[in-house]
């Protein structure tokens, strides 16, 4: 059947991709528009974005979500990273099973149940909601994808590597170090990258295990978008959306640099 | 392992040893604490009654008075919020019309990524790469923003409106935003790499030998597709349809933002049980029957 691409198969495509990418693109291209309508087009502005630098709570919001980003996303590979050795390299031990089900459950687990059955831990030991316990939320709930991203790393390379520098009488945590961590680097920064767009996404678990002071920037959107829609939210999104599609595409590129 | 207990002395083996235990409890401690013992928690709660204080049920157990105060606990507790649930029509209504919801969702996405995937999967190959790319890109990008894309869409002064009655296909603006269609588009549209992606894969491998051996035989290509194709796809029907219905059943974010006050779904009873009614042991319960649903439902798959 080589006979190119058919004219069903390239309008399929073409379409499938305009569903998939034009609501993006409308919300792009309002985010500069100078009418405060989102729907009516009023000319060209960049005002909305000026007006973003001078809300206050937005950008609390936004340095809110940075701090719980990094410290969460970070903590979570640190985790999730260890969490795949036990997967890949512990072989058997009392309660394998239990700890792979708790890997692999939360990944299809629903945020609400997440949220509130973390928030509903944090009530019982008394810790005040805040900063901490969405950190601690988050790292939980990103760990589990960290695990399985860098599990399927381990899997896939060679093991004569490592068994060769422990037969030189290497120490496990400096073979670990100086051997494995560099071969599964390309897993373990997909996974501090997933864990932290997984934050920016996330407004369930944020929302039940949030506290006074700690909105993170998806709880402000959506606390707005109920409000009604804003050329100013537009902006907002728009920014993110160029910051994720610009993390993606380097992160992609150097991957394919790496195996190349 | 072979080479390593070649190489190690006993001493080493003994140190090793109780590292590989510390690797081990250190995430296991983590999920334990974090996962496992505040679902435990969910459970002890949907057997509590509501209360006026804080937190807002009782019995508590306090920790500090040990095995005592969980005894007592224990003899306090009731399957009243599971016999509320079966009561009051509100929920199992929400449980009915989320299943409607996600399933007609799940079509649609179906419907639109069938022949997505199938393209795709028919396209040159040097470019499949970069489609599948362009179809998980989306997914990176916060659904929040996703859903919220849609609402100038849909609105009656939208620009989906403007646009069917510039070209005069409707005369008057069709009201979607608010209702149960715009819920079923925002998740098919949310979720369609996750039904794209397996059915693509599924696809790829097809061994098209077998389709050119039919239509050598004279097949038609809408009978080859409708004998060969489909039947050899499901496998990745299943698993798009699988992985979209099941976040979509507790789905909240959607219904909230796009559907009206009469969308009823689960996910969005529970959360006004728990921030609006308060009622933080019925919302336990709620949640309890969600689990046992997704559980049952994977189980049959």
């Amino acid at each position: 059947m080589n006979r190119g691409i058919s004219w069903f198969n390239i309008t399929s495509i073409v379409l499938g991709f305009a569903f998939l990418y034009l609501p993006i693109v409308i919300l792009v291209i309002f985010s500069f528009n100078a009418s405060k309508l989102v729907t009516v087009w009023g000319g060209f502005s960049t005002k909305w974005y000026a007006a973003l630098l001078h809300n206050q709570q937005l950008l609390d919001a936004a340095w809110v979500t940075l701090r719980v980003g990094f410290s969460a996303a970070t903590i979570a590979t640190v985790l999730g990273t260890i969490g795949a050795l036990v997967m890949a390299r512990m072989g058997r031990f009392p309660g394998r099973s239990l700890f792979s089900g708790m890997v692999y459950v939360p990944l299809v687990m629903l945020d609400v149940i997440l949220g509130l059955s973390l928030l509903l831990l944090f009530v019982t030991i008394n810790q005040d909601r805040g900063f901490w316990t969405v950190m601690l939320a988050h790292t939980t709930f990103c760990m589990c994808y960290v695990t399985v991203v860098v599990q399927s790393r381990l899997v896939g390379f060679d093991r004569s590597v490592e068994e060769a520098a422990m037969d030189l009488r290497c120490p496990p945590v400096k073979t670990f170090f100086l051997i494995t961590l560099p071969l599964i680097l390309p897993g373990v920064l997909a996974g501090w990258m997933l864990s932290f767009t997984l934050l920016l996404d996330d407004l369930i678990i944020a929302s039940f295990t949030t506290g006074p002071g700690a909105t993170t920037l998806p709880m402000k959107i959506y606390s707005q978008v109920r409000l009604g829609v804003t050329p100013e939210i537009n902006a907002v999104c728009t920014i993110l959306v160029g910051l994720v599609t610009v993390g993606v595409v380097t992160a992609s590129i150097t991957t394919k640099r790496r195996e190349i | 392992m072979r080479g390593l207990l070649q190489g190690l002395g006993r001493t080493q083996l003994a140190q090793k040893l109780g590292g590989r235990w510390l690797v081990i409890a250190l995430p296991y401690a983590w999920l334990l604490f974090f996962f496992l013992i505040p679902f435990l928690i969910v459970i002890k709660i949907s057997f509590s009654q509501s209360a006026i204080s804080i937190p807002p049920y009782s019995p508590t157990i306090d920790l500090a008075e040990g095995w005592a105060s969980i005894r007592d606990a224990f003899s306090q507790f009731s399957f009243d919020n599971y016999v509320w649930l079966t009561v009051y029509d509100l929920y199992w209504k929400s449980y009915l019309s989320s299943i409607m919801i996600a399933g007609i969702s799940t079509v649609i996405s179906l419907l639109v990524g069938y022949p997505l995937a199938y393209g795709m999967a028919r396209g040159p190959s040097h470019w499949r790469a970069t489609l599948v790319m362009l179809v998980i890109l989306p997914f990176w990008t916060s659904f929040l923003i996703r859903v919220y894309a849609w609402i100038g869409i849909l609105k009656n002064e939208g620009l989906l409106n403007q646009f069917l009655l510039w070209l005069g296909v409707i005369d008057e603006p069709l009201i979607i935003l608010n209702t149960n269609w715009a819920v079923y588009i925002g998740i098919a549209y949310s979720y369609l790499p996750f039904m794209v992606l397996p059915l693509y894969a599924t696809l790829e491998k097809l061994d098209m030998s077998l389709l050119e051996a039919v239509e050598d035989l004279g097949c038609p290509p809408w009978k080859a597709f409708w004998q060969v194709t489909l039947p050899l796809s499901l496998p990745g029907i299943a698993a798009g349809c699988f992985l979209v219905f099941i976040p979509a059943v507790g789905e909240f974010v959607i219904s909230d933002i796009l559907g009206g006050f009469d969308t009823l779904m689960i996910g969005k009873t529970l959360w006004v049980e728990f921030f609006r009614n308060l009622d933080w042991p019925v919302a336990s319960a709620v949640a309890v029957i969600l689990v046992i649903l997704i559980v049952l439902f994977q189980n049959q798959q």
